[in-house]
């Protein structure tokens, strides 16, 4: 594997993670509105 | 393609990982507007209160769902895909991912959508959802489209669900209004997909996928759209002569409807096989898609008339 294939996987990787990082962050906000309105509805 | 690039492909794929936006690619995004905009539309016009969290998990759940059995479709169809050029450039056919990723990624989205949303509104919702995703990927993408041209007729109706679904995730139960949005949107789909077909005969004739126009020729499938503009008409007009609507989208689906059936006459009417003199039928097709915009839009303002003209 060349230099710039690895660069291009690592790059690809972080990219992944911060953006499996953001669904996962906005699905812990929404799983708590939906719980809220559950309650109160 | 030789067997050696296919493999370096797949290698390429398994090294390099899909990057993210090509799972939005997956998802099929342009197609999901409108979907996402008629599940809106049936959620607004249907009788009740959803909390707006729960109405937004609904619309994500449609949005969601649909993203799954478009990725669900192209995972099936990446070695037809890569014979046309509409498709060529999708993150499967370029090689930008291993087919196992999306598969799963389908899998997972079709599940968590369901589920969300049977937990978020109801489970009546969910199931249709559920049978919405499986409808469009095993009837329409693996049984009927590389079988038979009545593909997208039958096919049509898991894009018809959306609406339906809106409804029903406020309500609990079906009623007459969304049946007859379904209704719509099922008979929009043939003049709507033949028009574009038309002028991407070729593509579907090198992928193999037997189209009318591949299929029957230029001049059944120019009879076939005016015959189911006709239908669609009457679809149409259906929810203001049933009394499901008011006077609003009553003028509205008239007269938008009036210049569907002028473009499509002079669609049907023609004989033209030349792709790049086809500017009709392109224009039809992009007229189809802000037909249903508008049509759904006045569904929703006309709602909001009625409703504030009874509270007054």
């Amino acid at each position: 594997m060349t230099p710039e294939q690895q660069q291009e996987i690592q790059k690809r990787q972080r990219s992944r993670a911060i953006a499996m990082a953001l669904v996962l962050g906005a699905l812990v906000v929404l799983f708590f509105c939906i719980t809220i309105a559950k309650m109160s509805h | 393609m030789n067997g050696k690039a296919v493999t370096d492909a797949a290698v390429d794929a398994a090294l390099l990982q899909a990057d993210w936006r090509d799972f939005v690619a997956l998802t099929k995004p342009r197609v999901m507007t409108l979907v996402v905009f008629t599940g809106l539309c049936g959620l607004l016009v249907a009788p009740g209160h959803l909390p707006l969290v729960l109405a937004f998990t609904a619309i994500l759940c449609i949005a969601v769902g649909a993203g799954a059995a478009g990725a669900l479709n192209q995972w099936y169809e990446s070695d037809r895909d890569a014979k046309m050029k509409r498709t060529a450039g999708r993150p499967l056919p370029a090689g930008r991912m291993s087919r196992q990723s999306a598969l799963h990624f389908g899998v997972g989205l079709s599940f968590f959508s369901v589920l969300l949303l049977g937990l978020a509104t109801n489970w009546f919702a969910a199931a249709i959802l559920a049978t919405s995703i499986l409808f469009y990927v095993f009837v329409y993408t693996i049984w009927l489209k590389p079988r038979t041209v009545q593909n997208i007729v039958i096919g049509g109706a898991a894009g018809a669900f959306p609406p339906l679904i809106g409804w029903v995730a406020v309500t609990g139960s079906v009623a007459p209004l969304p049946i007859a949005l379904f209704a719509l949107i099922f008979f929009w789909t043939p003049p709507h997909f033949w028009s574009l077909a038309l002028f991407v005969r070729m593509d579907y004739a090198n992928a193999g996928i037997p189209m009318l126009p591949v299929v029957a020729g230029e001049v059944a499938t120019r009879r076939q759209i005016l015959f189911y503009t006709a239908i669609m008409a009457v679809a149409a007009l259906a929810p203001v002569l049933l009394s499901l609507t008011g006077v609003i989208y009553g003028v509205t689906a008239l007269v938008a409807t009036g210049v569907f059936a002028a473009m499509a006459m002079q669609v049907g009417l023609r004989r033209e096989s030349d792709p790049a003199r086809m500017g009709p039928e392109k224009r039809l097709f992009k007229y189809s898609v802000l037909y249903l915009f508008l049509l759904f839009s006045a569904v929703v303002v006309d709602h909001w008339v009625n409703l504030g003209s009874v509270q007054a």
